[in-house]
């Protein structure tokens, strides 16, 4: 009963949500092609791939295990999964305050699928019109959820027919919008000292550390100096007003 | 014992349970430990810049550390979205990149 207070009925919340993770899901269906291809290429039956994209739905780590599905262990899928995939502990605790108030049959299924596509939009969205509703985050969610579902099926029965996505562009789509949220996140909050301090761990982690070890470096470093900049009194400014530097 | 334990581990289907379990742990552990545990204002305020700051580690090797089509799409990409909608900024972006590396850059 707490979303009455929302302008938007909640088919309208729901179609703003698929709208708003649209250019996002678009980028996702070459890497789902590819993904159900490479399994199938691996030796995994169709089924088992699905099983993956269904249970696991995590692009990033769903790459890597295949990647490493004829020649690794077990074991060290799993390990190598859980590394990539830390940074939910972080991405689950900025959502809480979003989420909390929501009923459990939103928010459960909604940390189950929770990635950083759908974790970003409706993150951004809690920036610019707060509330979040549950069918903004249901509009935001379930497309990607069921796009990259059929995407890797459709992968599994073609096999690899679009080639490199790079050719095209498919994989700077998520740079590209990660790129205009964060200019918005800084617009609403004009803190640069956790982007800075992320971006430059990111950068130096990249550079020696193997795999994807750099997104949590660049994570935990803005936190780290987003701990280290705090400053009581500043509340964050609704409008434009912008101030930068720690 | 520990023997089968590993041969069962080694099927598919066992290592996706494994892979689905441990994402799912990182997935729900961020939101449970924080319907425990009371924030200091400090933490609190950290916390929101987590988005900013994680997205921006996701983008940081590309834009600055890959190669000059993902570095000059990524500058167009800011200079459009500072004061265009977003999606013009997106598709501009792609375009660009998509077309710098047809010319072969």
């Amino acid at each position: 009963m707490s979303y009455v207070a929302s302008p938007h009925s909640a088919g309208a919340s729901f179609s703003l949500g698929v709208l708003d993770v649209m250019p996002l899901v678009v980028g996702l269906i070459p890497f789902g092609l590819i993904v159900g291809a490479i399994g199938v290429q691996v030796g995994m039956e169709p089924e088992e791939l699905m099983f993956m994209s269904l249970a696991v739905f995590a692009g990033a780590a769903q790459f890597i295990a295949l990647d490493m599905w004829t020649t690794a262990t077990g074991a060290s899928i799993i390990a190598t999964t859980l590394l990539i995939n830390l940074r939910h502990i972080l991405m689950g605790a900025s959502a809480y305050p979003i989420i909390a108030p929501m009923p459990a049959w939103t928010k459960l299924p909604f940390l189950y699928v929770m990635a950083d596509e759908n974790w970003a939009t409706v993150m951004r969205r809690s920036r610019t019109n707060p509330p979040v509703t549950p069918a903004y985050v249901i509009g935001v969610s379930l497309p990607m959820y069921l796009f990259w579902q059929v995407s890797c099926f459709t992968g599994t029965q073609v096999g690899n027919v679009i080639g490199d996505p790079a050719r095209w562009g498919f994989d700077f789509v998520f740079t590209a919008v990660f790129l205009t949220l964060v200019l918005g996140f800084w617009r609403t909050d004009g803190r640069f000292a956790p982007i800075g301090a992320s971006a430059v761990a990111a950068l130096i982690a990249a550079r020696v550390l193997p795999g994807s070890w750099f997104i949590l470096v660049g994570s935990l470093s803005g936190l780290l100096a987003a701990l280290l900049t705090f400053r009581p009194q500043t509340g964050r400014p609704e409008t434009g007003q912008r101030e930068t530097g720690g | 014992m520990s023997g089968s334990l590993e041969a069962w581990l080694q099927t598919p289907v066992a290592i996706i349970a494994g892979m689905a379990l441990v994402t799912a742990a990182t997935r729900y552990a961020g939101y449970l430990l924080l319907a425990r545990v009371m924030l200091s204002p400090r933490t609190e305020d950290a916390l929101k810049t987590v988005p900013a700051s994680t997205l921006t580690a996701i983008v940081a090797p590309t834009v600055f550390a890959t190669d000059l089509p993902e570095a000059c799409a990524a500058a167009l990409t800011i200079a459009i979205a500072w004061r265009f909608p977003a999606l013009a900024a997106i598709v501009a972006g792609v375009a660009t990149i998509a077309a710098l590396r047809q010319a072969g850059f």
